[in-house]
């Protein structure tokens, strides 16, 4: 029992690390508070997010977040508060627009060009094929 | 013929795409703040407990932001190139003192000399967040009406200073006439 408990403890040491205690009122705050550092870049350290990031500026921007989440504010505002100050970057999920089209669209274009092309390769080649050669497999 | 030509554009168009990609400094995100007015602020002075940096007596004649500390490394780096710009006096060069100790940075100044026309004192980082500052040092040019036109992140260079802060200045006085 107790090796389990290390054993978890371990696993999510990484987590505690990072972040500091906060007085979350409930735990439906401190839910709140966790998705929404989870979706917000660190700028400093690029490939992480505030949620996991033990850089001081990420500690100074997990504080602003609780912040406003006291005062009141929407998800939608703190995550206003921060693309005014960082731009869209610090978002996960970039909002879409003209200029992120190509992010957000630009994936399933290829994959569907790639079908259309591997498609129309097989009806070429189905039709290259003599008319009775379909029978060859029967043929004693 | 084209089923080899296709391919072979597609593949080069790919790699000038990819090989220009590697030049790009994923450190240097594009600010939101070009060409909006600068964040207000209204600090402490390092030098001067009384006296006060804010944007409302900085307002009527352009200025470089530099944000720095005495923990910063590349500051140290780009600190004698501040230094002869500073000595040009072509332009008003404020410091953004950012989440550091005021003795270390008094420390910092006395030891390497102090280029600065004043210094605010942001010991816990407020201000750089709203100027969104992520990486020291910043230097962002902000014009007399308050609005900033430039920013810079990493060490200034006398390239940066010739190609991009400059020409900016010059346009100002001459818009401005101040």
């Amino acid at each position: 029992m107790r090796v389990v408990a290390l054993l978890a403890m371990a696993l999510f040491a990484h987590v505690a690390l990072a972040i500091e205690p906060l007085p979350f009122k409930d735990e439906a705050e401190q839910v709140r508070f966790q998705r929404l550092v989870a979706e917000l870049r660190c700028t400093v350290c690029q490939n992480q997010n505030l949620a996991d990031s033990n850089a001081p500026l990420a500690k100074d921007l997990r504080l602003r977040v609780f912040e406003k989440m006291q005062q009141g504010r929407t998800d939608a505002e703190i995550k206003q508060f921060l693309v005014e100050r960082y731009g869209d970057f610090v978002l996960y999920r970039p909002p879409v627009k003209p200029q992120t089209w190509l992010l957000w669209f630009g994936p399933a274009v290829v994959v569907l060009v790639g079908a259309g092309l591997v498609f129309a390769s097989v009806r070429r080649r189905a039709r290259a094929l003599p008319v009775d050669a379909k029978g060859i497999e029967d043929s004693p | 013929m084209w089923r080899f030509v296709l391919p072979l554009v597609l593949a080069l168009g790919l790699g000038v795409l990819l090989y220009a990609g590697l030049h790009n400094d994923p450190k240097n995100i594009p600010s939101p703040l070009i060409d909006k007015p600068a964040p207000v602020f209204d600090l402490p002075e390092l030098n001067q407990p009384d006296a006060r940096v804010s944007t409302g007596a900085l307002a009527g004649e352009p200025y470089l932001l530099n944000v720095w500390a005495s923990w910063c490394v590349t500051c140290r780096q780009e600190h004698p190139i501040l230094e002869a710009f500073a000595r040009q006096g072509s332009v008003r060069l404020v410091g953004l003192n950012w989440k550091d100790q005021p003795d270390d940075a008094r420390r910092w100044l006395s030891q390497f000399g102090n280029p600065y026309t004043e210094i605010a004192v942001d010991e816990a980082g407020r201000t750089g967040v709203d100027f969104g500052v992520y990486g020291t040092p910043e230097t962002f040019l902000v014009d007399a009406k308050g609005v900033i036109r430039f920013k810079h992140v990493g060490a200034l260079t006398p390239e940066v200073i010739a190609r991009e802060i400059e020409p900016r200045l010059a346009a100002m006085r001459a818009a401005g006439g101040s």
